[in-house]
């Protein structure tokens, strides 16, 4: 596939608005519910969660094309001939992502608090959450064993940072929203998590009309 | 605490300790799986298999892993027990589930439910008395999954099982796309509260 500047363009609408990770995708749900009481936690993990999930981008697409994928350039080939033939995607995906992303985040937080204090006291809560975001291993699958094409280290960062984009856009707009929700007189069996659910149903339903605008 | 019996070790989880109606956790795969009845059992089936087995092995390990490293050491051993599973699964279920199930298979592994059961009972209890924990977490999670796409599907595709409930029902389609599953989860979440309060008890 051409790498051309439309086609990241591509990329980007479609993972923020189209197919936008938490209101079309299900995915990091748990954050979404769990830290939109208020509008900066929302912001500050929604930023802690965009770096990560950048950062898990590119490095499990050099995991995925260098260690994992059958070929002549399988760096584990060079020692065991054989795994030039199979590949390890099946047996190894999982694991080695999931060791990247807790490695990355643990990483992250470290070097945040020795460089930027100021951004590590307002992100620093959150970093160790992201571990278990699925939100972060669903961008690394979906940028190489599950993308509908073959990616590009370039694509598969941008759509990263798009994804992050999309789940810090869908944050705020759902703290806004409980923030309204939180002196409203809701009826009582549907205080706290269940009315945040139908809003979020109606957001999805607003984010629907986004659907055909690109095909990716 | 009291100590429960084997047996209601295993039926805590069907309804009064719930990990999806009750604590509301591992909403993800709940909501995305959900449009068809044979797609929730599959992922149920799945969830069962890995937590029964993790809370096995982090049981047999809990004496020996140090505290400050046991969440990584979790998350390699509910890993290993996903490939697994999403190997077994690939090799004897229908192209069609495995298609529709997609990511969320690997993405077991950052499931809540599991990470949480692993912390807070298999991390404690003996190794028999984990294994049953996390097959009846996992049976109440597979029941909640059950619930919600009886409802999806029959109000989405106008059958149930892929049998059509009635002839002059129209089918909303609403319901199995995103918006749907929100609505649903919701409902329920809400139907469930009112019980309690209409009970007297607390939320």
């Amino acid at each position: 596939m051409e790498i051309g500047l439309g086609n990241l363009f591509t990329i980007i609408i479609s993972v923020v608005f189209v197919n936008n990770f938490v209101l079309a995708r299900f995915l990091g749900l748990c954050p979404f519910l769990g830290v939109t009481q208020k509008t900066e936690s929302a912001m500050g993990m929604g930023m802690a969660v965009t770096f990560v999930m950048t950062l898990a981008s590119a490095v499990t697409w050099f995991i995925y094309n260098y260690l994992l994928l059958p070929g002549e350039h399988n760096l584990f080939g060079v020692l065991f001939p054989t795994i030039k033939e199979t590949g390890m995607i099946d047996v190894l995906k999982t694991i080695s992502y999931i060791l990247v992303i807790a490695t990355l985040v643990q990483l992250v937080e470290t070097v945040m608090r020795k460089t930027s204090p100021a951004l590590y006291e307002g992100l620093g809560i959150y970093l160790p959450l992201i571990t278990t975001n699925c939100a972060v291993l669903g961008v690394a699958l979906l940028g190489t064993t599950n993308a509908p094409a073959r990616l590009s280290l370039l694509e598969a960062s941008v759509q990263g940072f798009a994804a992050g984009i999309g789940f810090l856009i869908a944050m705020l707009l759902m703290s806004g929203i409980r923030e309204r929700l939180a002196v409203l007189n809701v009826p009582r069996s549907f205080q706290g998590v269940p009315i945040a659910f139908i809003s979020t149903a109606l957001m999805a339903l607003a984010f629907m009309g986004f659907s055909g605008m690109v095909s990716w | 605490m009291k100590e429960l019996t084997l047996q209601e070790e295993l039926t805590k989880g069907f309804w009064h300790q719930n990990p999806l109606f009750v604590a509301v956790l591992g909403n993800c795969p709940a909501l995305a799986v959900t449009t068809t009845i044979t797609n929730g059992l599959a992922m149920g089936a799945a969830v069962i298999m890995v937590m029964m087995c993790s809370n096995i092995i982090i049981s047999l390990i809990r004496k020996q892993v140090p505290k400050e490293v046991r969440i990584p050491c979790y998350i390699v051993v509910i890993a290993a027990f996903v490939t697994i599973v999403e190997l077994l699964m690939k090799a004897y279920l229908p192209p069609e589930i495995n298609e529709s199930l997609g990511i969320f298979i690997p993405l077991i592994v950052v499931n809540c439910i599991i990470m949480y059961r692993a912390e807070v009972f298999a991390s404690q209890y003996s190794v028999l008395r984990s294994a049953i924990d996390g097959i009846g977490m996992g049976m109440g999670f597979t029941v909640a999954l059950v619930i919600i796409s009886a409802i999806r599907e029959a109000a989405g595709c106008g059958t149930i099982l892929g049998i059509r409930i009635s002839e002059t029902y129209q089918p909303a389609s609403i319901m199995i796309m995103a918006p749907g599953a929100f609505l649903v989860l919701g409902l329920l979440l809400a139907f469930f509260n009112y019980r309690k309060l209409s009970r007297g008890e607390k939320v």
